[in-house]
This record gives C-alpha cells, sequence and structure tokens, in this order.
C-alpha cells in the first residue's frame, strides 16, 4: 500500500481517464445531449440550480452530464463555477403576485380568486411503471382547450386572511438582505439569513426536518395556504437611467403555509406564517422549507424551545449545506495516517502501562 | 473533465481580487490578533470542503508571481490531495513549485510541520478542518465564540483533567490544544503533538485556513505558543519509538507502513523531503542500505504492480 499512496500523481492522472471512460458508459448507445438533459431531466435541473444557487439550466444540465447524475456533485459544479463570476447588480424584489402560474393550488379554500390550477404534477398520477416510455414512442400531445383570459394578477391567500386580522402581518421591508455567500454566515440569523440558507439547502435534508415537526417534534400545524409554480420577471435598476428594465424571465415555486397559534401574553390568537421559495419547480422543497421556516421562528413567536432539531437554528443552518456536509463526510477517505499513528501510540502506550499496573498487582 | 483550467481563463491564483483582498484583511486581522479565529467569507472552490478550501484559499491570497510552492499532505509532497492542490496552482497562478522545504516561500501542509526548521520569510499555510477547540466540548459556535471573548477555558482545563484521571496521562494525541501569548486557546489543527513545539517562537509566518467553518486564524512570526497542561503533568511529545528505517534518523516523526500479513512492518519519515535530504547525504536505517530515494524505493514495488511503466 505504501506504493498505492506514493504513486500520486500518474495514479490521479489514470483515475481521471477512466473516470471520463466511464462517465460515457457505453459507446455504442449515442451520447446524451445537454437540451435531451435540459429538456427531459427538468426536474434534476431545476434542483441543481436551486442547490448551486445558479439559474442556468444549461449549465445545471452540463453539470448532471458531467457528474454522471449524481446531483450532488452537479451542485458542487455549479457551485464552484458560479465563485467565479462577478456580482453585476441585485435585482428588485420579484413579484410571486404577478407570477404567471402553470400551478397554483391552496388546501385552505375550496376556490378563491385566481383559481385552483393544478398544472403538470405528479399528484393522483398512479405510480405505475409506463413501460411504453421504454418503447420510445412519439411524443404524447397535452390536450389543449381553448385559453381562458390569463389572471393579470393571482392574489396570495394570506393576503385574503390579512385582510381580516387572522394571520399575522409580514411588514415589508426595503433592507437589503444579507448574503451568507458573501459574508461569513453569523449567528444568531435574522429570517431572511435563514431563508436563503434553507432554499440552497439540501432537499433531504429540509425534507427530514420537515417531516420531524409533522411527527411531533417541534409541531407547527402547517396548512398549505398555498403553493405555486410559474414565471416571474426579474428587474434590475439601472441607476444611469433611472428606472427598472426586465433582464429575463425566472421559474419558481412558492409555498406559504398558514399555522396554527394559540397566542401569548402580547398577541391574540392568529394564524402565523411559514415560507418556501424555490428556483425552478421543486415543490417537495419549496413545501419542507416553509415549514422548517416555520419551525425556527419560535422565538419571535414567543413559543417555547421544546429541542426539537428543526427549531434548533444553529444546528439546522450549519448542517443544511450538502456541498460542505459532503465535502466534510467525504474527506476522511483522505490520507490520515499521521493523526492515526499518533492514536496508534498512545492506545499502545496506554496499553502497556495498563498491562504492567496489572502485573504489578499480581 | 475539470482538469482542463484554460490558462487566462481564471485570474491569478483561481480568486478575483476582491476575493483575495477580502481574504487578506482577515489575514492580517488575525496576525494583528494571535490566535484569534476570524471569520471570512469563505468562497466555493474547485474541491471539495474538508480537502484543504480554506488553505487553498489562504494560499491563493498570500502568492505572488515569485513564490516557490511546497505543497505537503502527512509530511509527503507525493500523496494524492497534496499532487492535486499544488497541481491547482501551477495551473491557475503558473507559480514555480518545489520539495525542498528551505527553498520554498509558501508551504501548505495538511497535518505536519517540516522537519527542517522554517526560515523567517516563509509561510507555512496550514489545512484546518474543525478550527474551534472548544468544539467537541460544547457544539455551538454562539457559546464557544462567547466563551473566547470571556477567557472561559474552564471546560477544557477539566477535559485535560478527566484525562489524567481516567488515563493517567492526557489522552490527546494529535490537534493538542495550545493558548497563544498568554490569551487565545486555538487549535493547531490535526499535527501530532510532536509538532507542537515548532509552533512557538518559529520565525516563519503561520497561517491558519478553515474552509468550510469560514474562519482564518494566525501566527506571527516568534509567537509565544504553549501547549496546554499541568505542573504534575507537563507536556510531552511523543512518537512511535524507533528510528526511520531508510535514513536512521531519531528525531523524526514516523508512519507505520505494513509490509506482509506476519506483523512485519516499517517505519519511515513521515516528511519524504527531510527523508531523502538525510539519504542524499548518506545516512541509512535500518532497511536503507541501497541509498535510494525513499520514492525510487517506493517506485521499486512498481514492478509487481499491473499496468504500470516502473519509475518516471
Amino acid at each position: 500500500m505504501y506504493v498505492a499512496v506514493k504513486g500520486g500523481e500518474r495514479a490521479i492522472d489514470n483515475a481521471h481517464q477512466w473516470l471520463a471512460e466511464e462517465r460515457r458508459g457505453d459507446p455504442a448507445v449515442p451520447e446524451l445531449t445537454i437540451p435531451q438533459i435540459r429538456e427531459q431531466m427538468a426536474l434534476a435541473v431545476n434542483r441543481v440550480m436551486a442547490e448551486g444557487s445558479l439559474y442556468d439550466p444549461d449549465l445545471a444540465a452540463l453539470a448532471i452530464k458531467q457528474a454522471r447524475g449524481d446531483l450532488i456533485e452537479a451542485v458542487f459544479l455549479i457551485r464552484a463555477y458560479r465563485t467565479t463570476l462577478p456580482r453585476l447588480a441585485g435585482s428588485r424584489p420579484v413579484d410571486t403576485g404577478a407570477m404567471a402560474v402553470d400551478r397554483r393550488i391552496s388546501a385552505t379554500f375550496k376556490d378563491l380568486p385566481g383559481g385552483q390550477v393544478l398544472g403538470p404534477t405528479f399528484d393522483y398520477t398512479h405510480r405505475l411503471l409506463d413501460f411504453a416510455l421504454m418503447a420510445e414512442g412519439e411524443a404524447p400531445v397535452a390536450r389543449e382547450l381553448p385559453p381562458e383570459a390569463p389572471a393579470a394578477r393571482v392574489p396570495h391567500v394570506t393576503s385574503f386572511l390579512n385582510r381580516d386580522g387572522l394571520i399575522e402581518t409580514a411588514t415589508p421591508s426595503d433592507a437589503t438582505p444579507p448574503d451568507l455567500t458573501r459574508e461569513p454566515m453569523e449567528l444568531p440569523a435574522d429570517r431572511a439569513l435563514r431563508l436563503q440558507a434553507l432554499t440552497r439547502g439540501d432537499e433531504g435534508f429540509v425534507l427530514s426536518l420537515a417531516y420531524s415537526t409533522q411527527r411531533g417534534y417541534g409541531r407547527t400545524h402547517a396548512f398549505v395556504g398555498e403553493l405555486r409554480i410559474g414565471t416571474v420577471a426579474v428587474e434590475v435598476e439601472i441607476p444611469e437611467l433611472g428606472f427598472a428594465v426586465e433582464i429575463g424571465e425566472i421559474e419558481l415555486t412558492e409555498c406559504e403555509t398558514v399555522n396554527q397559534f394559540k397566542g401569548s401574553r402580547t398577541e391574540p390568537p392568529q394564524f402565523t406564517r411559514g415560507y418556501g421559495l424555490v428556483m425552478g419547480q421543486s415543490e417537495r422543497k419549496a413545501i419542507a422549507m416553509s415549514l422548517v421556516d416555520r419551525s425556527l421562528r419560535w422565538q419571535e413567536l414567543g413559543e417555547d424551545f421544546t429541542g426539537a432539531p428543526a427549531q434548533d437554528e444553529e444546528f439546522v443552518l450549519m448542517h443544511c449545506d450538502n456541498i460542505q456536509a459532503t465535502g466534510f463526510l467525504e474527506h476522511i477517505k483522505l490520507p490520515h495516517y499521521v493523526d492515526f499513528q499518533a492514536e496508534l501510540e498512545l492506545v499502545r502506550r496506554l496499553r502497556a502501562e495498563a498491562a504492567a499496573m496489572r502485573e504489578a498487582a499480581e | 473533465m475539470t482538469e482542463h483550467i484554460e490558462a487566462g481563463a481564471y485570474t491569478f491564483a483561481y480568486l478575483d481580487e476582491q476575493t483575495k483582498r477580502m481574504i487578506r484583511r482577515a489575514i492580517l486581522k488575525g496576525i494583528a490578533v494571535p490566535g484569534y479565529q476570524v471569520p471570512f467569507a469563505s468562497r466555493e472552490m474547485p474541491m471539495p470542503y474538508g480537502w484543504g478550501t480554506g488553505g487553498v484559499q489562504v494560499t491563493a491570497a498570500c502568492l505572488v508571481p515569485e513564490d516557490r510552492l511546497k505543497v505537503i499532505d502527512q509530511g509527503a509532497d507525493d500523496t494524492t490531495n497534496a499532487v492535486s492542490i499544488r497541481r491547482f496552482f501551477q495551473r491557475t497562478a503558473g507559480v514555480a513549485t518545489t520539495e525542498a522545504t528551505t527553498e520554498a516561500t509558501v508551504i501548505q501542509t495538511r497535518h505536519r510541520i517540516p522537519e527542517t526548521p522554517l526560515k523567517a520569510g516563509q509561510i507555512l499555510v496550514y489545512q484546518v478542518p474543525i478550527p474551534e477547540p472548544l468544539r467537541f466540548l460544547e457544539p455551538r459556535e454562539t457559546e464557544t465564540r462567547k466563551m473566547h471573548e470571556l477567557e472561559e477555558y474552564g471546560l477544557m482545563h477539566v477535559k485535560l483533567y478527566e484525562d489524567i484521571a481516567r488515563h493517567g496521562q492526557i489522552a490527546t494525541s494529535y490537534a493538542y490544544p495550545v493558548k497563544v501569548e498568554g490569551r487565545y486557546v486555538m487549535d493547531p489543527s490535526p499535527i501530532p503533538r510532536f509538532d507542537n513545539p515548532k509552533l512557538s517562537g518559529n520565525p516563519a509566518i503561520q497561517l491558519f485556513g478553515a474552509g468550510r467553518e469560514q474562519r482564518i486564524y494566525a501566527l506571527p512570526p516568534w509567537t509565544e505558543v504553549v501547549s496546554l497542561d499541568f505542573d504534575d503533568h507537563p507536556f510531552q511529545t511523543s512518537k512511535a519509538p524507533h528510528d526511520c528505517d531508510l535514513c536512521g534518523a531519531q528525531d523524526s516523526y514516523l508512519d507505520e507502513v505494513i509490509t506482509d500479513d506476519q506483523g512485519g512492518r516499517m517505519f519511515v519519515c513521515s516528511d519524504t523531503d527531510f527523508c531523502e535530504g538525510r539519504r542524499a547525504k548518506g545516512h541509512a536505517g535500518r532497511l536503507g542500505g541501497d541509498q535510494k530515494s525513499s520514492k525510487t524505493f517506493a517506485n521499486s514495488f512498481e514492478g509487481i504492480w499491473p499496468g504500470t511503466e516502473g519509475a518516471r
């Protein structure tokens, strides 16, 4: 094994060549193209964009191809690339009320202004393998209905509750939100920073935390007030012009939960909010995020800390990033023989001393 | 794949100048307050967190085109991760590299301090996994920062005392905590405690970078660094009780190499440059009589390794 660790340079080259070959797979099978991945693996592309914090479907598709479908590795590629990009400007807040919705559902009201729009969802599909897809047939075409006049604005469900004072008021703020990719994260964090950490956090981790709150570890009694997916315009203020210019559109998933709140000494009973916003179509993540957001707000709302992991800001924020987690986890496969040798020497010495003491006692 | 970084596609040493300035400010603050952990906005690097991203960012911020860089991991220049990091800077900064401790102006290290004493003008950059020496006593950063502020290190002394009560000695063999200039308790990174005395009064600048944990700290030249201990249980270094089997050194830190499945083993210097330097001067250990360098010795095994073409 002495050889294996000392042959470093050539071993790395050979390993990477082999990896490139494995990535391509059987050359008799046609190579995947980036547009194919972008169009047909769209939800994987969305996840890589969301956790990579970079909205670029083509680059996300490239990362997925290069990473052989390992999505965390793909997120890593995107994050490393993102580091090299200059920050040209900050956009104006996107207006999700003006979203062109593909999907918009509320679990709290049967019907509401803007309507219930089921959209392209896996919900209510029966999870039966569709062997027709294996046969590589013609592309399925959805039935088209005569277009309804699209609603100019789809108001948020929480705004109806807000009008009656039934839900806490979310006070608007023009303060520039913090950015954990530019400043070291300092705790305690404010809500904006928590939301940033959660929206780029690992989907599996955020999902499990949210699930734990449903099972009683920091219960928040969430209803999905509203879940919407669609595109919004991104606008940037140009100081030289004195007005904002639309620079493009992005797809977002937004979830607002309505949560029970019994009231406290200072607040009458009213509903409270949990919020999730994720790039791309990613509703599992958006719902999970809104539950964890609500759970982390216990202090602000005067609730008790029950010791639940999802209430523990430091625990959640320090461990939700899968690029940090996977790097540190996997680093233990790097050589540690110096440390291990130090431990070995210590254990041998302690054992020798214990044996000597036992002998002396006998 | 990611190996093909084109020249000119990135700025010198990969990071943009704004980022390097931000890191240099953190380094200067660290040097001004020795042993204090300075938060910095660590960037995502093209290698994984936990694999030296903190050290790489500190090195990137320190390098100038005239520098000569040495990178070691476990004391060796040719371990895979050291090779990878050295190549990264060859490619992105185009600086000269060396394996000789005496020739290097910047040395990035993981888990060792070179055996050859460092000189004024050299910079030693440590890769740090967990910068907080109190972390395994108190998991919360919000608490440990307060403990440093108040110089409240009782918990650490209790831990060391419990070691003595249980084992008769302080059972910390690496990442052994130190106190810097009588103020901050500091994690020296996971170097074996054998290396701890080299931290103190060192003429080189010592910089510590923790990328994932977003911390930089520093020891300016000639800083007093004391390994924590008790009057009746003074700090002791330790190493395997052997001489190097290749160069015969009695005072260097050793790697243990298993040579067969019958309990056979050999001990060799973990610092490969030190070992080769001694052998070049004619020193020989138990198995080093043929005067090959340790690397040649290693490569001599490759004949029996399928698919390799022998020593380069």
